[in-house]
């Protein structure tokens, strides 16, 4: 176990207050650009081969090492090598990069700069969900002032190494952060998951080698390059290193980001935040988004690295660390949830596309305290169905929040039964209720 | 191969001449505005691959025609050298694109779990009475009015500010039935109204533009950051907690390496340089354990198959 953290990191939120935190202005009085002129005096390799010392792990929810991928890409294939970022952030609960490319977008365009020079790519993207206008704003106006300082476009520097870079609004799909969907909707197409193997650093955009990072992986860079792997494995645990933003909400008393070493628990976090609202107390939370199994107040000291919460049956995912007090129903949250993934399944596979429709059936009945006990087992066996046989990982996450909530809150599906319908008031979750006891 | 190369050859551009004579038999009949054209056309020229543009070209379809139509699904077919089957099927998928007329704005209220919990579905409820309207629906025109589009929305990755509202995708924090009801008012008589994180309001057609990649000039009004997004920044600030500095992370590392016989965290720094292979691996294993995104989906060297 790990030892408690008893400090918080900024690192990439450290600019969001700043005057003007988006101009390149306010991001170079910071320091910023430094660690790409640093880069650039650097072998593309030794660019990558930092990162892979750094151990930074994906921080868009599988925790893939990104050094490592970056590797894969064959650099003896003719075509011309592409960089993502994936911007989509649509997994619910997830509030990290959106801030970020608010405040700072500048930080996210050099991390794509040295990421895109560390593998040699022509071309970058920021695939941005189309529905943060303000967010797109200030990236196009950041890769704007970017392109006129010479930090981007042909010859970056007189280093001889040029780089084109787009900004691409999506338009509202859930299923796009999935990296192979993300591809071929940045293709013009529908947004579906494409067969592995081939997998993207081999054919990826336009059948060209391509790497897909998430927005907090890249905006990592530069402080990795200017600050050295040591310095940011010095942070975190064994296999989890370095910071991540933690983003809390729900029924603490004060939501908010905090960027803090992997490893830190959601006991400290409460605690930062203020505590659980007043006269309330924890019932359940996600780690890190709603596809991850939700957790209980018995793991309030797990260290939210990545085998910490892999240790209890969860993922640590996107450190969407959403909070439900005593107040909520569980059966209305997994029901809402469950629709969203209805509505969000791509329909390129039965499992997810006919389980979820299944799922909501299954749960609105029980919600209305309708249906019976064998409803729980008919859950659990469409969820068996889905589970490992759907085609991406939209449908396994489906079926996290339901199965997880049956283990623990198995009695409060009853009770629905019993009851004839929800037992909850709904008035008594709200914020104004907050607002209201507090007076 | 420099990437003004690429650029300068566009499929669907070469194939404009053609690709117009064989899809438009009633002659200009309908077809968007030249201009309209010429910027869908713009956009294709951005990517290396035309077809690419496609999603920005839909969003300057609504931008100009209010929602996306007919006329505008042809141009961009055309100018793509695909079909309008091909078209059509890419805007019916996604969300943002819409087949019926869209008001002055389109006021969204996240009913994903959290924000409903918080008090999202009691906001939706009470806008839908207020306006007398169902999901997705619009104000009927009336004169000396603007008009809403009122439609529920998925998580819009700002939770900490829950409950949360957009209107034409600028942020609306920490609602309430009241302050939603005064903010649709307000946006209805054609008052002034800024996103609590963002600028003043444009229209929904003037924001499409934006999205379409045709910034405005606000890029610079709003706030850096809303307070919860510097929640932990400023605890960090009154605490004194900073990232530790390079020299200590030295440090720290040197008393590591003194105690460490080849314990299991020893992954770092030389090893990953000097033995690529080995590092691999024991990542690779780190990986395994974790159980994270159980399907490796970055990793070519894994077939895919074990778990599915
Ligand atoms: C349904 C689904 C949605 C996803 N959404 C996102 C997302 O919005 N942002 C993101 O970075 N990764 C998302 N991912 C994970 C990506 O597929 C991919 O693993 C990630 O972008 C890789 O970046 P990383 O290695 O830097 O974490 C999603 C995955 C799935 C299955
Ligand atoms: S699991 Fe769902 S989202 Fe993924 S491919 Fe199948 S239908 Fe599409
Ligand atoms: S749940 Fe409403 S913004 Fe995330």
């Amino acid at each position: 176990m790990s030892t408690p953290i008893d400090t918080l990191t900024p690192v990439l939120t450290d600019n969001w207050g700043a005057e003007r935190s988006w101009t390149l202005a306010a991001y170079e009085a910071q320091g910023g650009y430094r660690a790409l002129h640093k880069a650039l005096a650097m072998e593309p390799t030794a660019v990558v081969e930092t990162v892979k010392a750094s151990n930074l792990r994906g921080r868009g929810g599988a925790g893939f090492p990104t050094g490592m991928k970056w590797g894969f890409i064959p650099q003896d294939n003719p075509n011309p090598k592409y960089l993502v970022v994936n911007a989509d952030e649509s997994e619910p609960g997830t509030c990290k990069d959106t801030p970020l490319m608010m405040a700072t977008p500048h930080t996210l365009v050099e991390g794509v700069i040295i990421s895109a020079y560390a593998i040699r790519a022509s071309h970058a993207f920021i695939y941005v969900r189309g529905e943060i206008l303000h967010v797109i704003r200030r990236l196009q106006r950041a890769v704007q002032e970017a392109y006129l300082a010479g930090h981007l476009g042909a010859d970056i520097h007189g280093s001889g190494y040029s780089l084109e870079l787009v900004v691409h609004a999506g338009a509202g799909a859930y299923i796009c952060g999935e990296e192979t969907a993300l591809l071929d909707s940045l293709e013009g197409r529908r947004g579906q998951p494409r067969l592995r193997p081939p997998f993207p650093a081999v054919a990826g955009l336009y059948a060209s080698p391509t790497v897909i990072n998430n927005v907090e992986s890249i905006a990592s860079v530069p402080s990795i390059i200017d600050r050295g792997a040591e310095w940011f494995a010095s942070m975190g645990t064994e296999k989890s290193k370095g910071y991540g933003i933690f983003s809390l909400s729900g029924h603490v008393t004060n939501p908010g980001q905090f960027e803090a070493p992997l490893g830190i628990t959601l006991r400290e976090l409460i605690e930062l935040a203020g505590g659980m609202r007043q006269g309330h107390e924890l019932k359940f939370w996600t780690p890190g988004g709603s596809s991850t199994p939700l957790l209980t107040a018995e793991h309030l000291d797990v260290p939210l690295d990545f085998e910490g919460v892999a240790g209890v049956g969860s993922m640590l995912g996107t450190r969407a660390l959403q909070i439900f007090d005593e107040t909520t129903c569980v059966v209305r949250a997994v029901l809402r949830w469950t629709e969203f993934y209805k509505h969000e399944s791509c329909g390129k596979c039965t499992p997810c596309r006919e389980g979820t429709w299944w799922l909501v059936q299954t749960l609105a009945h029980l919600e209305q305290g309708q249906g019976s006990e064998s409803d729980l087992d008919l859950l659990d066996d469409v969820c068996d169905n889905i589970l490992g046989r759907s085609f991406c990982a939209l449908g396994d996450g489906a079926t996290s929040p339901i199965t997880s909530s049956v283990q623990h809150f198995r009695d409060e599906y009853l009770a629905h039964l019993t009851h004839g319908g929800c037992p909850f008031d709904r008035e008594a979750s709200t914020v104004f209720a907050r607002e209201g006891a507090s007076a | 191969m420099s990437p003004s190369e690429e650029a300068g050859r566009i499929p669907g551009m070469d194939d404009d001449t053609t690709a117009g004579a064989v899809s438009t038999t009633q002659v200009n009949a309908d077809r968007l505005p030249a201009a309209t054209y010429a910027e869908l056309e713009q956009i294709a020229a951005r990517y290396p691959q035309a077809r690419s543009g496609l999603l920005p070209m839909l969003h300057l379809v609504q931008s100009a025609e209010g929602q996306v139509t007919s006329r505008g699904i042809e141009a961009c077919a055309e100018i793509l050298g695909i079909s309008a089957a091909e078209v059509s099927g890419v805007a019916t998928f996604y969300t943002m694109y819409k087949r019926r007329p869209v008001g002055d704005y389109h006021v969204g209220v996240c009913t994903n779990t959290l924000c409903a919990i918080m008090g999202g579905d009691l906001i939706f409820d009470r806008l839908k009475d207020h306006l007398d309207l169902g999901n997705d629906e619009t104000t009927p025109a009336e004169d000396g009015r603007r008009s809403i589009t009122l439609e529920h929305i998925e998580c819009n990755a700002a939770c900490d500010y829950a409950p949360v509202m957009t209107v034409n995708w600028e942020f609306m924090d920490n609602m309430t039935p009241e302050s939603a009801t005064t903010l649709v008012d307000d946006l209805r008589s054609g008052a002034e109204v800024t996103s609590t994180r963002g600028p003043r309001l444009v229209t929904w057609r003037e924001a499409e533009r934006v999205l379409a990649g045709f910034p405005d000039d606000l890029a610079d009004e709003g706030p850096s950051a809303g307070p919860a997004s510097l929640l932990g920044r400023e605890i960090a600030r009154q605490r004194g907690w900073t990232a530790p500095s390079v020299a200590e992370a030295a440090q720290a590392a040197d008393v590591k390496d003194q105690g460490a016989d080849k314990a299991e965290g020893e992954t770092t720094a030389g090893k990953a340089g000097g033995a690529p292979e080995s590092a691999e691996t024991e990542s690779q294993a780190a990986v395994a354990e974790s159980g994270a995104d159980a399907k490796h989906e970055d990793n070519p060297r894994n077939t895919g198959e074990g778990d599915a």
